[in-house]
């Protein structure tokens, strides 16, 4: 009996994310029905009546702009921090996982506010007319560093991002590489490797899928936040080169424009047809990255037959 | 090391400086915030930033966001209210009776709920419950924060109650105890404070949340105690503060953002706390 109730709450479980589904795929059909592909490559975006279009390209141009400049930005730091952690004796090791788990809790309005009024500030005044009197002087990529410094910009909301990111990719980093045996070390540490050479040897080759399987999970994060990009990306669909113009991605877009979204016509639609096209983006990453995360771990065990590219044979239990 | 190759030691010594270098930059922006967050935020602590509602333009810094705290409070402490049984009762679905593929099925639909982004629930219970009703509402917010946090708990909750030794559960059920029982007298109230860790966290998550709250509650500018209605809440008005011209409500802002961060962290530490107790417990 009892087993029954709870099987039920369970089941309302299911229940909730097949109507959650539900209600979004309803929801956005007419727009889908209405644009087909157009909606997936259109640049224009009008509610009006009568002129209606709606293009998600300028979102869809916005969300992949500042999740890259975000995922380019915090794996490399991620990856080492991880690496550290791993190497670090106790005293030093508890207290800095612990100021990393805190940065994860902190409130992404809280990040907002302090990107908007503190590091876009420093970005715009500072870093960014550096950036364009050195990398934008370059023949082709820098064309992505010129432009106006002051205003909203995609790379501030990407730095911001890559800020939030930071503690998820650590944390299943520090999982992925945390799994590869001792043993792989120690051995190149005991034929003469130096640090650098023992984990480059031993345990990346290893760890690759899982940190490829993290930065997913970065990615996925930073694909649906929306308060703090909100904040600081200046919701203006557009697509350009530069990444010092503003721009909009998919989150921060539904978050302006709900307000006047009415049922008359397609805009209510269009909006949760953007959210659709958001969630199916986010559930296939955290799949995956779960699928790429596993398979260290039965790389690392050798259940499964793995990428041979390492150059310490692996050591059979 | 003395006989290495010089090539190589330095290799070495550059990768060692940048593990740190890592470290350091993970570092920065945390020092910052912080105190940035303090040092702006506390200026704007008052008597009126908590018990009065937001003044007029001629004088915006007597105003405070009184309905922002009661909002908050309405808001988690219904969604609190909806989503701690059903996750509970979830987690011991999962590690009580879950055997087989509908379980891994549930454990699976958790995670994908687990991950999907905030917004994408407001989305939701906007469609569904507030154009529906007609009007925004601190129910419609609770809802959305509901869909969050009931994940949260099922899981964290799963893992706690797995954790209770199995001979508590034999002995149990070797004395004749029902099964229903035994999980509800002995192997709850065991994993009790680990539960009280889950929740502690899902309701970190849920006061920090504020993109499912904004398509949902709307905001207000008044204190609201009514369920039904548009309300307001700190990481709301923290968001439309800090996009208005005004200098004044900036420093509320910065005041709304000091609250979050001391009830978040103060939460998480809370919830740290309480798990070495529960571990200490049960080994």
């Amino acid at each position: 009996m009892f087993a029954g109730w709870t099987g039920a709450v369970a089941l309302g479980l299911v229940g909730l994310l097949a109507l959650l589904l539900a209600e979004l795929i309803v929801g956005g059909w007419r727009t889908f029905d209405r644009f087909g592909l157009g909606f997936f490559l259109g640049r224009e975006w009008n509610p009006v009546r009568g002129r209606e279009a709606f293009g998600a390209l300028p979102f869809i141009f916005g969300t992949l702009v500042t999740s890259a400049v975000a995922v380019a930005l915090a794996v490399p730091v991620a990856v080492g921090l991880a690496l550290l952690l791993n190497e670090v004796r106790g005293f030093v090791r508890a207290p800095l996982a612990s100021f990393v788990d805190v940065l994860a809790a902190i409130p992404s309005v809280v990040y907002g506010l302090w990107g908007l009024f503190v590091l876009k500030p420093f970005l715009d005044r500072h870093i960014e007319p550096f950036m364009t009197s050195t990398i934008g002087t370059v023949p082709v990529a820098g064309a992505l560093f010129r432009g106006n410094p002051n205003g909203p910009d995609l790379f501030t909301a990407g730095v911001i991002l890559a800020i939030m990111i930071l503690p998820i990719v650590t944390a299943v980093t520090r999982e992925v590489v945390a799994v590869v045996p001792r043993e792989l070390r120690e051995g190149a540490l005991a034929l003469g490797a130096t640090r650098y050479e023992s984990i480059r040897m031993a345990v990346l080759p290893y760890a690759r899928s899982g940190i490829v399987g993290a930065t997913m999970l970065g990615l996925g994060r930073a694909l649906g936040e929306t308060i703090a990009v909100s904040m600081i990306v200046g919701n203006v669909p557009r697509i350009g080169a530069s990444l010092f113009e503003p721009g909009a991605t998919i989150p921060s877009w539904i978050a302006s424009s709900f307000r006047e979204a009415t049922s008359v016509g397609l805009h209510r639609s269009a909006l949760m047809a953007l959210a659709v096209v958001l969630v199916i983006v986010a559930f296939v990453l955290a799949a995956l990255s779960r699928l790429l995360v596993r398979r260290t771990a039965s790389l690392v065990s050798g259940e499964t037959p793995g990428a041979a590219e390492t150059e310490i044979p692996k050591v059979t239990r | 090391m003395g006989r290495l190759r010089a090539g190589r030691r330095w290799k070495d010594r550059a990768f060692t400086a940048f593990l740190w270098a890592c470290a350091f930059l993970a570092m920065v922006p945390l020092v910052l915030i912080s105190v940035y967050v303090v040092s702006r935020g506390w200026r704007a602590l008052s008597v009126n930033f908590f018990t009065k509602e937001p003044a007029g333009p001629l004088d915006p810094s007597a105003g405070g966001i009184a309905q922002s705290f009661v909002g908050t409070g309405l808001i988690v402490g219904m969604a609190t209210l909806f989503s701690v049984p059903l996750g509970i009762l979830t987690a011991i679905y999962l590690a009580e009776y879950g055997r087989g593929r509908f379980a891994g099925a549930v454990r699976l639909i958790a995670e994908v709920l687990l991950s999907t982004p905030s917004i994408v629930a407001g989305v939701f219970i906007w469609s569904l419950v507030v154009v529906a009703m007609g009007t925004f509402s601190a129910l419609a917010a609770a809802l959305a924060l509901t869909v969050l946090m009931w994940p949260v708990i099922a899981r964290a909750a799963e893992e706690i109650l797995r954790l209770v030794p199995q001979e508590l559960r034999e002995g149990a059920l070797a004395l004749g105890v029902p099964r229903w029982r035994v999980i509800l007298r002995v192997v709850v109230p065991t994993a009790g404070a680990g539960i009280l860790t889950a929740i502690m966290l899902a309701v970190a998550r849920g006061l920090g949340e504020t993109a499912p709250i904004l398509l949902t509650a709307l905001g207000n500018d008044f204190i609201n105690t009514n369920p039904l209605q548009p309300t307001d809440a700190v990481p709301l008005r923290v968001f439309a503060d800090a996009r208005t011209p005004v200098a004044a409500l900036h420093e509320l802002a910065w005041g709304g953002a000091l609250m979050l961060l001391v009830a978040v962290l103060g939460l998480s530490i809370a919830a740290r706390a309480v798990s070495s107790r529960q571990q200490k417990r049960m080994t």
